[in-house]
């Protein structure tokens, strides 16, 4: 990645964090943003998790990239999230590349990027980093914690192992076990990684080169994995890039070619590719069920959260029928739930774009999560 | 809200646990939720009426009672509400079976085919009825299975369902029900409530 991170809000967590692969870490960096303000009775913050190419700039315009904040969609003044009631936090994850502590970060016993020496991290280890932030905000419970993707995961597994932390939830677009299909997905976008010969057993951080080949392809083929197949029809077809008829060359004749080359190039500049790793095999291990002896109920016992699960239609990645067995769960174990599946065809990544059902439906239930929880 | 909701929230005890089967946009749910304290969930097939019902605070999952009641565990609410929906089912008998199951109770309504203006209507006119609460032409009606109250009365004899109260409703006028009187309210009532176990 080009970018040079700095002037950013950090929270240095001392507490010592054991993780899942059972190494302990300690006087981390969690790097943070927040927009709203938090209200006297602290009683009207949200926890934003992000996906796997997110960070902390949720909102606004992103000051280290210079791009719009990945879910503007949804947080600002008078959206779904409305900074002016709300206090909305987000963090960059654990493992991640925008300030939190993660694989590019210097070593000291050996003044070199930890690259593959950095412990490989789970869901849980990144939602327990964060958890550190509600201490440091002094919110004892949250108003709502929610995220789409592997935020969402985020979101379920902070539920179960935090219930008294949050009043509600909204898991988007998500799945409380990878799939053999996720994890294949992912596979493929690590071995393109692994495959350059700049990526150099993740040990790139002090050469001028990075695995940026590597991870555009892994970048392109998550990407088409966001789209839905109508999607994609109906914006490229069959459409020519600025040309009347094919080249006989391998250059980018369709226009769909040409998008996911920018894709994928423009996304290196801003993400670092062994974070790619880390955290897609976070998301691999997720495994929710696993957790519990007796699997998704026992995850969501004594659950006094309430939640709104969420799911798009022409979602292939996370298909409906991974969050109906959430929603399942959740009623076996006798949990508040509420459940909507957003008729669009925009994917996966409908919870990132502009879809008004989606908005308006996150909004009804944040609103009147408020009015109940701030009688 | 409609006389029949009334109603239905007067047989449900304060502080109760309810799952609405087809809540639609909610309106009884909210009614129990806060005039009753009643915990209330809900289903509903409709997605607009489940993002109504979700703006409103309330817990309702978008689904098909037809084939997701099976989610719902043994006995793990107090009662089950399938407001004149029955009659909309493939197998209205396996629903049923599934509030059964799902509830301690169950209260179930059924616009009655047996109300005399229903009976009038094929009788005199030759043409399939339609009126206030089955306003469908034939072709279009969601109503697969209609019954009369008497039929209901009938299945629930049947299947060894026990009635713990029936409840007529014509004109907004109620009246209860009973082994002695069935054949004329069959032919008074437009919608009959049976509250079921």
């Amino acid at each position: 990645m080009n970018f040079k991170i700095e002037n950013i809000k950090q929270l240095i967590v001392k507490k010592p964090l054991k993780l899942d692969c059972g190494k302990t870490i300690k006087d981390f960096p969690l790097a943070y943003e927040t927009y709203g303000k938090l209200s006297e009775k602290k009683d009207n913050a949200i926890l934003v998790f992000h996906a796997l190419t997110g960070d902390q700039f949720a909102s606004g315009i992103n000051p280290i990239t210079k791009r719009e904040g990945w879910w503007d969609t949804a947080i600002g003044s008078g959206k779904a999230l409305d900074t002016n009631k709300y206090f909305v936090i987000c963090a960059n994850v654990l493992g991640g590349c925008m300030g939190t502590f993660g694989p590019k970060n210097i070593d000291e016993s050996t003044n070199e990027p930890y690259g593959l020496s950095f412990p490989v991290i789970t869901i849980k280890d990144i939602v327990k980093a964060q958890e550190s932030l509600l201490d440091h905000f002094k919110i004892k419970k949250l108003l709502c914690a929610t995220g789409g993707s592997m935020g969402g995961m985020q979101a379920l597994q902070f539920c179960a192992s935090f219930p008294d932390r949050t009043f509600s939830a909204i898991p988007i677009a998500c799945s409380s076990s990878h799939s053999a299909q996720n994890i294949a997905l992912n596979e493929l976008a690590r071995q393109a990684i692994m495959a350059d010969p700049d990526w150099n057993n993740g040990d790139y951080g002090k050469a001028k080169k990075s695995p940026k080949n590597g991870l555009a392809v892994a970048r392109m083929a998550g990407h088409i994995s966001y789209l839905s197949e109508s999607g994609l029809q109906e914006k490229f077809g069959r459409k020519l890039q600025e040309k009347a008829d094919y080249e006989f060359s391998f250059d980018a004749d369709f226009q769909v070619e040409s998008y996911l080359r920018h894709q994928g190039y423009s996304f290196v500049d801003r993400f670092d590719a062994n974070t790619y790793l880390y955290i897609t095999r976070a998301m691999d291990y997720f495994d929710l069920s696993r957790q519990y002896k007796n699997g998704l109920t026992e995850a969501f016992s004594n659950q006094e959260t309430k939640f709104l699960i969420v799911s798009f239609s022409s979602d292939w990645l996370y298909p409906t029928k991974h969050s109906k067995d959430i929603v399942i769960a959740l009623n076996a174990s006798g949990a508040n739930v509420a459940f909507a599946e957003i008729k669009t065809d925009k994917g996966h990544d409908s919870f990132l774009v502009n879809e008004p059902k989606f908005l308006t439906t996150i909004k009804g239930f944040i609103d009147s999560s408020y009015d109940s929880y701030k009688k | 809200m409609k006389s029949e909701f009334k109603i239905i929230a007067s047989l449900l005890p304060n502080n109760s646990r309810v799952l609405d089967v087809g809540c639609g946009d909610g309106t009884l749910m909210n009614f129990l939720s806060n005039e009753k304290n009643i915990d209330v969930r809900g289903l509903e097939l409709n997605e607009k009426n489940v993002e109504i019902c979700i703006s409103k605070g309330l817990s309702v999952i978008e689904g098909n009672a037809e084939t997701e009641l099976g989610q719902f565990p043994n006995k793990s609410f107090d009662f089950v509400i399938l407001s004149q929906t029955l009659q909309a089912f493939y197998n209205p008998v396996t629903v049923l079976d599934h509030l059964l199951r799902i509830g301690k109770a169950s209260i179930v309504s059924i616009p009655n085919f047996g109300y005399w203006r229903v009976r009038s209507s094929l009788l005199f006119k030759g043409r399939m009825p339609e009126t206030i609460s089955l306003p469908y032409k034939w072709f279009d009606t969601p109503n697969l299975h209609m019954c009369t109250i008497k039929d209901f009365y009938e299945l629930c004899n049947d299947k060894n369902i026990n009635m713990k109260k029936i409840i007529g409703i014509n004109n907004n006028k109620t009246s209860l029900i009973n082994n002695n009187n069935i054949s004329l309210k069959n032919l008074f009532s437009e919608v009959g409530i049976f509250l079921i176990s």
